[in-house]
C-alpha cells in the first residue's frame, strides 16, 4: 500500500495558520484591555436553553445530518428517558438556576433553539424580564450546521431561527453559538448577513479576537474546559471538583489581570445537568464566592464583547 | 415518529400549588429496589441485542445474577434495619424463579410494581396488543404470586412505545416511572380518561448511573444522595417533593457498597418528622385524591398564561 504524492506535499506550510479566517496573535502580545469599575475579571456564564426532539429524523431537519449534537437521543425510538431527562433542566433546573441568579444578582446569556423560545413562552418572558441575553442557537438540537451541508438549507435555517427567536424574545439578539458548536464553511458569512456581532463556537482562545471576512465578527472565549455537562456527566467528575477547579481559573486569572489586563471566566450551563437537586447548592455556592470577592464584573456576552472592541 | 410526545404538559416549576404529604411532611421519600431477572438465551430483538457477546455472554448475565443471591439479602436487611419498605420494580418473571424473594419482600409489606417479565424483553418491535398482553401478564403474575394488584410500571430495560403510557391508563395503573422531567408528580394527558402520573424516580441517582456511568465511588454515590435529600427537602418547604433512591442490588448490595449506604438511611430518617418514607403507591394514591386536580387547575391556568404572551 502507497499513499499519493500528494500525501508528502504541503502547499500551507507557511508563517501563521493553514486557513485565512484570523491571524496568530499571542495573548501576552495584546495590549490589555480594562473592565467597567476596574474590575479584574468579567464573569460571563451562558445556560443553554436546548429542544432535543424525540425523532431524530423529524421534518424540520437536514436529512442524515453527520453526527448528533451532545446530549441528543441514545436508544431507539422512543427515547423518553433521555428526551424527559432534557425536558427537566427546560421545567425544574432551569428555574433553580434564575433563583440563584436573582439572589446573587447575577446576568447570563442564553443561547436559545428557537423551537423552544416558541414552545416555552412563559420561560422566556421569565428570562426577557430579568434583562438576561438571549444568543441565536440555531432551529433545535437536530438542525445542525456543518461542512459540507447544502448553503441554501443554512441560509434559511439561520434567517429564521435568527428571525424566530428576535420575535420570541423582543430582543436583537447579536451573539451565537451553533447547536453542538459546529459550523460549516459558511456558516460566518450568513450569521454576519444576519446581524450577528459575536459567535461563541471557536475554543482556542481566553479573550475575544476577530474573525472571518473583514474581521467582521468577534470571537468570545466560550470555554468548554469547565462546561458542566463535559466534566460532570460526560467525565463522571463530582461537583467539588468541577467548584475547585473553578476557583482555581478564577484565582489564577485574577492574579494575570494584574499584569495582563482585564481577562474573562466563562461558565457554559445545562439546566439539565447543573439544575438537578443535588447539583444546584455547589453552582449557588460556586457563584457567591466569586461575586463576593469583588474583582469581578459580571456582564453578558452582549457587553463584555462590546466593552472589548471600544478597545481595539 | 414524533418530535415530541405530548405525554404532560409544560408546568414550570415556580408558584406550583402546595402540597403537604400526610402528617404535614414536606418530602414524600420512597426506595425502589429493581429486582431484574435477565436471560441468559434471550431471543433475538430486532432494535436491540441483549448482551454484547455471543451467548452464552457470562460474565454479564452472572454480574446481575449476583442481585438475585446475594445483594437483595443484604439490602433487605439494612432496609429493615431503618424500617425502610422497598417499593419493587419487579421483572415478574421473578415470582416463577425465585419466589422465595417475593415471599421476603411480601411479607414486609413492601410494594410491587412492573418492570415488564424479564429485563432482556423489550419493548421494541412489540405490537400494541403484543405490549398490552405484556402488562397484563405482569399484573396477573403479581396478583396471584402476593395479592397485590399492581399500580405502577417501569417498562423493562426502560424500553418503550408510542403506546406504553396509554396501555397504562388502560390497565388501571396508577403512576409511570418512565418519564423523568419532574420532581413532583404531574398528570399525564391519555385519550382514556384516568388520573395517572408521572412518579419521581431519579433516574439520574439511580446506582446504576452513578457507578457504572458516573464512575463514582460509593462514598461520593452516599454524599450526592444526602445532599440531593438536603435540596429537595429545602424546597418541599414550598411545595412537597418527592425522592426515590432507585436501586440495583447487584450494585448497592456488593460489600464495598452496601455499608456506605447504611449512611443514607441514617441521614433520611433522622429527618422523619419531615420526611414521609413510604411507598410509591402510598404516593400515587394520596396524590390522586388529594394533589390532582389542584395540579390540572394549575397547569391549565399556566397554559392560559402561556398562550396570551
Amino acid at each position: 500500500m502507497t499513499l499519493p504524492k500528494s500525501y508528502l506535499e504541503y502547499p500551507k506550510r507557511n508563517n501563521g495558520m493553514d486557513h485565512n479566517l484570523y491571524n496568530y496573535s499571542n495573548l501576552f502580545k495584546r495590549a490589555p484591555v480594562t473592565w467597567p469599575k476596574n474590575k479584574n475579571v468579567a464573569l460571563w456564564i451562558t445556560v443553554a436553553l436546548e429542544y432535543f426532539p424525540l425523532a431524530l429524523n423529524h421534518e424540520t431537519t437536514v436529512k442524515s445530518p453527520p453526527f448528533k449534537a451532545p446530549g441528543n437521543m441514545v436508544t431507539p425510538y422512543p427515547d423518553y428517558r433521555t428526551y424527559t431527562a432534557r425536558e427537566y433542566g427546560n421545567r425544574v433546573g432551569i428555574y433553580r438556576i434564575l433563583k440563584i441568579f436573582d439572589k446573587l444578582g447575577i446576568k447570563a446569556s442564553f443561547p436559545t433553539n428557537t423551537v423552544l423560545a416558541k414552545r416555552y413562552p412563559f420561560l422566556i418572558r421569565e428570562i426577557a424580564q430579568r434583562d438576561h441575553e438571549f444568543i441565536g442557537h440555531g432551529t433545535d438540537m437536530n438542525a445542525l450546521h456543518f461542512g459540507g451541508m447544502d448553503e441554501d438549507v443554512e441560509r434559511k435555517q439561520i434567517k429564521s431561527s435568527l428571525k424566530g427567536l428576535r420575535i420570541a424574545t423582543g430582543q436583537d439578539v447579536s451573539g451565537w453559538l451553533s447547536p453542538a458548536r459546529s459550523e460549516s464553511e459558511n456558516t460566518l458569512s450568513l450569521l454576519t448577513k444576519n446581524y450577528i456581532q459575536y459567535v461563541c463556537d471557536w475554543a482556542n482562545d481566553d479573550m475575544p479576537y476577530l474573525i472571518g471576512q473583514a474581521d467582521k465578527l468577534i470571537v468570545m472565549p466560550h470555554t468548554m474546559e469547565l462546561d458542566d455537562r463535559q466534566l460532570l456527566v460526560n467525565l463522571g467528575q463530582n461537583e467539588k471538583t468541577w467548584q475547585e477547579q473553578i476557583l482555581m481559573a478564577f484565582d489564577f486569572l485574577h492574579r494575570e489581570s494584574k499584569v495582563c489586563g482585564g481577562r474573562i471566566l466563562h461558565l457554559s450551563l445545562t439546566p439539565s445537568v447543573i439544575g438537578q437537586a443535588w447539583r444546584i447548592k455547589t453552582l449557588h455556592d460556586t457563584l457567591e464566592i466569586l461575586m463576593q470577592t469583588g474583582w469581578v464584573w459580571n456582564a453578558t456576552g452582549g457587553q463584555i464583547a462590546t466593552e472589548w472592541k471600544a478597545q481595539q | 415518529m414524533k418530535a415530541d410526545p405530548k405525554l404532560y404538559d409544560y408546568w414550570p416549576y415556580l408558584n406550583r400549588p402546595k402540597i403537604t404529604w400526610p402528617g404535614g411532611k414536606k418530602l414524600a421519600f420512597w426506595v425502589a429496589p429493581n429486582i431484574e431477572f435477565y436471560e441468559l438465551y434471550p431471543p433475538p430483538n430486532p432494535k436491540r441485542t441483549p448482551w454484547p457477546r455471543p451467548l452464552p455472554d457470562i460474565v454479564p448475565y452472572s454480574y446481575r445474577d449476583h442481585g438475585n443471591r446475594v445483594g437483595h439479602w443484604r439490602l433487605m436487611e439494612l432496609m429493615d434495619k431503618f424500617a425502610v419498605r422497598g417499593s419493587v420494580s419487579l421483572s415478574t418473571a421473578i415470582c416463577q424463579h425465585h419466589p422465595d424473594i417475593i415471599e421476603a419482600c411480601n411479607e414486609r409489606n413492601w410494594e410491587f410494581f412492573s418492570h415488564g417479565i424479564y429485563n432482556t424483553r423489550y419493548t421494541y418491535g412489540m405490537s400494541r396488543a403484543q405490549e398490552d398482553a405484556m402488562i397484563k401478564d405482569s399484573i396477573k403474575t403479581v396478583k396471584e404470586a402476593t395479592g397485590q394488584r399492581v399500580r405502577g410500571y417501569l417498562a423493562p430495560a426502560l424500553t418503550h412505545s408510542e403506546h406504553t403510557i396509554e396501555l397504562l391508563a388502560e390497565n388501571e395503573i396508577w403512576y409511570s416511572c418512565d418519564l423523568f422531567q419532574d420532581d413532583q408528580p404531574q398528570p399525564l394527558l391519555t385519550k382514556k380518561k384516568s388520573k395517572l402520573i408521572s412518579m419521581p424516580y431519579s433516574l439520574e441517582v439511580n446506582d446504576h448511573y452513578a457507578f457504572n456511568v458516573y464512575g463514582q465511588s460509593s462514598g461520593q454515590y452516599a454524599d450526592l444522595l444526602k445532599r440531593h435529600f438536603d435540596q429537595l427537602l429545602l424546597e418541599g418547604e414550598e411545595s412537597g417533593t418527592v425522592m426515590c433512591i432507585p436501586l440495583h442490588a447487584y450494585l448497592i448490595g456488593r460489600a464495598h457498597r452496601i455499608g456506605t449506604f447504611a449512611e443514607v438511611l441514617d441521614h433520611i430518617t433522622r429527618h422523619k418528622d419531615e420526611v414521609w418514607v413510604t411507598t410509591a403507591a402510598e404516593i400515587a394514591d394520596y396524590y390522586r385524591d388529594n394533589c390532582y386536580d389542584a395540579a390540572l387547575h394549575n397547569i391549565s391556568d399556566a397554559n392560559r398564561l402561556a398562550a396570551k404572551i
